[in-house]
Parts: structure tokens; sequence; C-alpha cells
């Protein structure tokens, strides 16, 4: 499967935008200007946008605690996320959902489940209404390495294995469930091991290559849409920040960090086709100039919008 | 929506006596006929040779409608929950149940933070047109096959609560739920079931219901006066409402006349029949299954308290079980049980 020059072009400015959109989030938290708590996922981009850029206009993402990448990946527009973590009315879920849940049905990605592996039999359930409504769709469902040893992984995995569902379950795994490094908390070596226990296909793949995602989950796609079921993709990656906002991340060595940052994705698309000739000094220029345009417009309309009213917190509630 | 407009509660008459169960099996068949979207999940529901569901409910839907909407699942509750949730999520209108609602406990985390939340979280965006059955109630099975639960569920913003005493109700209820496009959880009593041959449950009590042969729906939120009086209001619910009734007649035997209201849905609640009701009578009892301590009836008499007080001629009585696990021994689940005399104590206290 060859890639046109459009498509990686394509990939590599989702990827900065995912990158620049969570470095100016980080920026407007530390400036007191967005509420709660934030999940990063610098680092992970090519892992959310090879996923996301392998996927058709009417499939469906879950996420995590960690959405903002997914979201940013699957094409959501970034001034709804924006306006969403600013806490305002005209966010993507009218300031009831908060960085953890952000998302859009109507634009392919479930509202984040920020409950870990919650949001594992949501997916398979989701696949479920594809199967049998014949549709000719397919659902993504991301979890981090932790998640993997919840019983809704393999509650959900296991249903969806017995009955072909289309699904692939992505496994972002990038070493740590927050503090915790998963090979303290997993017997087997790679969590794609766990795919046999399910009678499917599992493959750990370098989730910091954007174009190896791409085709796993093209390939994984191809199967799901065929009704030939679900497959376990393990991508292994790392984030290059803390857990939250809060964490420094002194569990993690700095050779380690400093290991991971030489294998960071963009930097890698770069020197690949600045060698190769795809990209040059001055079109990196432009697409990060229009990627800060994009993010500004988003801030600014953040900004600019309305909060919701207090007692708005009392609707929808229920349907009627 | 508009449908629930055109919703008419008719009168109990020319019906067939039939059993809660055989009302159940005829509410998932005429909404399965009626909706292709209506699909069924859940443990031995549809296994050829098998029985049906625990209960009996689901027993020959299979035939008619095929494997590929009367699910059998694995033992597998968080997964059939959470499969539901997705699949409603997506556009279907999936009726999950578990064997005992006790195993809901397994599927909390997908019915209270995926379920209940996923419409407000999402800004009023998404619907989730879900409704999870589980039986309820104690009958000699021990600790962990008893459990009334309604009070947990009714704690949750964003989950309706059903809890139908007869046929007619249970089917004109399960249909609407079914139609709802809110998560609803639906007890039945496994004492009311009826249920016969080898699933015949030991102690059941025979509740025959008329249900009519045209189609019904009953709206939620509204409670039935289903005996009328001047002395005291009795409000319950599920196997209770048979209980209060019994004990009514005891009363109307020494003189005193009670009303009794069953709530038929707790979530949302008939507020206004109860505080009319109590505004008469000026007492309340409350009788339910569950275990005192923030059972569904502490809430009750906080909001008569609140609102009737003006009317009250005596104290908020609840008759319900003791806070304690369910006991196996019939001599003491009997004892546990709120029982027709301990209904007769409490309201000849109050006189």
């Amino acid at each position: 499967m060859n890639l046109t020059p459009e498509k990686k072009l394509a990939m590599y400015r989702s990827m900065v935008l995912c990158r620049m959109f969570e470095e100016q989030v980080n920026s407007l938290f530390l400036q007191g200007k967005l509420p709660g708590t934030i999940h990063q996922a610098q680092g992970q981009e090519a892992s959310a946008v090879g996923v996301c850029q392998a996927l058709e206009e009417h499939d469906m993402i879950t996420s995590t605690h960690r959405p903002h990448e997914h979201a940013v990946a699957r094409g959501i527009p970034v001034k709804y996320l924006m306006a969403e973590l600013f806490a305002k009315k005209t966010g993507c879920c009218g300031g009831k959902g908060g960085s953890m849940h952000i998302g859009d049905a109507a634009l392919g990605m479930l509202p984040a489940i920020a409950i870990v592996g919650g949001g594992i039999p949501l997916a398979a359930g989701y696949a479920l209404s594809f199967q049998y409504l014949k549709k000719p769709n397919i659902v993504a469902c991301f979890f981090g390495d932790g998640a993997s040893n919840i019983g809704s992984f393999h509650e959900a995995i296991n249903m969806a294995a017995i009955w072909d569902l289309p699904v692939v379950f992505v496994c972002e795994n990038n070493k740590y469930g927050a503090s915790t490094a998963i090979d303290q908390v997993m017997k087997v070596k790679r969590v794609s091991d766990r795919a046999a226990a399910y009678g499917i296909p599992g493959q750990t793949i370098d989730g910091n290559e954007v174009e190896i995602v791409y085709r796993a989950m093209r390939e994984a796609a191809a199967r799901a849409r065929e009704g030939k079921g679900p497959t376990l993709l393990e991508l292994e990656t790392y984030r290059l920040v803390g857990h939250s906002r809060s964490d420094p991340g002194h569990y993690r060595s700095k050779e380690e960090v400093a290991e991971w940052k030489k294998r960071d994705p963009i930097a890698r698309f770069e020197a690949t086709y600045l060698t190769e000739g795809l990209l040059t000094d001055d079109l990196i220029r432009t697409i990060r100039l229009s990627v800060e345009q994009e993010l500004n417009e988003a801030v600014a309309f953040a900004e600019a919008s309305p909060a919701p009213l207090p007692e708005e917190c009392l609707t929808d509630v229920f349907n009627e | 929506m508009s449908s629930m407009n055109e919703m008419v509660s008719r009168p109990e008459k020319e019906g067939r006596k039939i059993t809660l169960v055989e009302a159940l099996r005829e509410a998932l068949q005429e909404e399965m006929r009626r909706d292709e979207r209506v699909i069924l999940l859940g443990e031995d529901i549809g296994v050829s040779g098998g029985f049906g569901g625990a209960f009996t409910v689901t027993l020959g839907l299979a035939e008619e409608f095929g494997h590929h909407r009367v699910i059998d699942t694995p033992i597998t509750e968080a997964g059939i929950a959470g499969v539901a949730t997705g699949a409603a999520l997506g556009g279907l209108r999936p009726v999950a149940d578990v064997q005992y609602g006790d195993f809901l406990f397994l599927a909390m985390d997908q019915l209270a933070n995926h379920a209940a939340k996923l419409r407000y979280m999402s800004g009023g965006k998404l619907r989730v047109p879900l409704v999870m059955r589980a039986p309820v109630g104690a009958t000699t099975r021990g600790a962990q096959h008893a459990q009334s639960l309604e009070a947990f569920f009714m704690h949750v913003p964003g989950l309706k609560v059903a809890c139908p005493s007869n046929p007619y109700d249970a089917k004109g209820l399960l249909k609407t739920a079914i139609r709802l496009d809110d998560p609803v959880i639906f007890f039945e009593h496994k004492l009311l079931y009826g249920s016969k041959g080898s699933r015949k449950e030991a102690g059941g009590i025979e509740v025959f219901g008329t249900v009519p042969q045209e189609e019904y729906l009953i709206p939620f939120g509204e409670a039935k006066v289903v005996r009328s009086g001047q002395a005291v209001t009795l409000v319950a619910n599920l196997l209770m409402v048979h209980r209060a009734m019994q004990a009514a007649k005891n009363l109307a035997a020494a003189g005193i006349e009670a009303e009794v209201i069953d709530v038929r849905t707790l979530v949302p609640f008939d507020w206004s029949t109860l505080f009319e009701s109590v505004s008469k009578t000026g007492k309340l009892v409350i009788v339910e299954e569950d275990n005192l301590t923030g059972g569904w009836g502490a809430e009750v008499a906080a909001r008569t308290a609140d609102r009737c007080i003006g009317y009250l001629q005596a104290p908020i009585r609840r008759v319900a079980a003791p806070d304690t696990p369910v006991p196996f021994a019939p001599i003491m689940e009997n004892f546990y049980v709120p029982s027709v005399e301990r209904i007769v104590t409490a309201v000849t206290d109050l006189m």
C-alpha cells in the first residue's frame, strides 16, 4: 500500500496540530485560563493520527481520560474542543463534559470515557449496532496499557470476538498507568499476547511511526469491515509529559525519557521526509504557521464564547 | 416525544387473565414486532432447548425473532450492560437483563457512570434508549440472590426506575420503557412472576392480572391509587403492594380505611398523587422490602415531611427490612421481609 504525498502530508499536519494543540492547552492551563485538570499526550501523535487517518467518515472512535489528540486527529474542529476546555457553552459538550469527556458522536467520536477500561464495552456495543444495522462501519477503541488489566477489557473483547464485531481494539502502550510501570502489573510481555485468549489476532507495532500505525490499522479495519472480527493492536509509544498537570514524572529515568525523545514521531517524520524531499524547511514553516493560526482562532473563539448559565446544569439529564 | 402524548392508560376490562411473566413476554414480543431496532441481550435467554432466561420471560422469543435479536451472552454482566449501552448509542433499543438483580453490582460502572451520564456529558446530544431488566426480592436463596436494589438506582441522576406490582402495569410500563430514549432499570419481583412448571417459584403468590387484548402503554411517573381510604396512606411497590393491600383489608375489619398507593415508577416519582393522599389522610406509612437505611422510603418520608407537614397528624412510619443481609432460613426470611402484621401494627400505632 503506497501512500500518496497528499496523504502523508495530511498525516503530518494532523500530528503537528495535535502537538501544538496540546502545547497551547498546556500554556493556557498554566495561565490559569482552563479549569480542572488535563491529561496530555505529547509524543503519542503517531498513534492517534495513524489510527484516525485509516478510518472512514461514519466510523466511530472511543477514547479515554487522555483524549485531546484523539479528538484532534479525528477531525473535530479545534475551536469546539478549545471552547469545551474553556468551559464554554459553544464547546463540543456545551460545557458539561470538559477535558476528560470531549467528543462529538456526529463527528465520529463518542464523548471520551474517563473510567479506565469503561469505554471498551461501549465500543463493542457500538460495533454491534453497526453489524446489526448492516452498516459498513467500524469502531476504533482507544485505551491505555493500564486498561488491559481491568475486567471490562476482558468481557468486551471476549464478546466482540465471539460475535465477530467490527471493532479494532487499539492499546496505546505508553509504558505507565499513571506512575506504575506496566511490566510491574502485567506478567505477559506484551498486551497483544492477550489476544490469544480471545482467539483474535494481536499485533505489537511501533506506535511512534505514523505510517506503520496507519498500515496496521487499515489492515485491521479491513478485516473488521469484512466481518472477520476484531483485532487487538498494541501501539508502543510514550507520553513525553506527566500523567496529569500535577505530575513531574520522577518515576521515570532521565535516560528513558531522553531515549524516547529521540523517537518523537513528528521529529522522525520530518527527518525522513526532509531527506526524501517530501518536506522542506519552508513547507514545515508554512504548515506550522497555518496550524498556529487555526489554534489562535480557536482560542479567540473560545474566549469570546459565552459561558453556560449556572442553571443549565439542570438540563440534559433525561431526554424527556 | 410525540408518541408519549398518544399514550392512554386503559382501564383493566375485558382482558385475559395472565401472569406477570406472560405480560412481560407479550410486551417484548409486541415491541420487537413493532420495531426492528429492539433486541434482547442476556444470559440463557434464547438457547434452543433452554428455559428462556432465569424466569422464562423470553421463552419462545428466539424462535420467533432469531438469535440475532435474542442474543445469548456469556456470563458477563459488565459486558452485557456496556455492550447494550453502546448498542443503544448506535441506534438500537436493547433490552438487557440479568438473572438476579444482585448481579447489577457487577454492571454498576456501565450503568451509573456511562448509561446514566452519556447524555449529560455530551451536552444533550446523545440518547441512551436502554432497558435493563432485573429480578429482585427475597425468595429463600440467601444473601446474594435476594436484594431489593431500587434505591441504589433511584439515586443516580439519568436513570429511570420502574417497579411494577402486577401484570397489567408490567406490560404497559415495559412497553413504555422500550420506547423511552432514556435508560430504564426495570425491576421485577420474583414472587410475582407466576412462573409455571419447573421454574415455578416456591412461595410465589398467584398474581394473575387482567390484561386487555388491545395495545396499551402506561406512562412513567403516574402512581396508582389501588384502594381508597380516609384514615391513613400506605405507599408501596412490587410485592409490598400486595402486602399493603392485605393489611388494608385487615385494617378495614377493625374500622380503619387505608388508602393504598402503588408507586409503579420511582423515577420519575408521582409526588402529587402521594401528597394529595397524605393531605387527605394526614398519616403516611411507607412499605418497602429494601433495607431501612437509605431505602427509597427515606426519600419519600423526607419529601413528604417537607411538603405536607401542615397536614400530618402523626409521625411518618416506615416498614422496611432490617439493616442486615437477606437471611436464608425461611423462618428468618419471614421475619426479615415486611409482613402484613408489621404493616397493620405500624398503622394501628398511629391511630
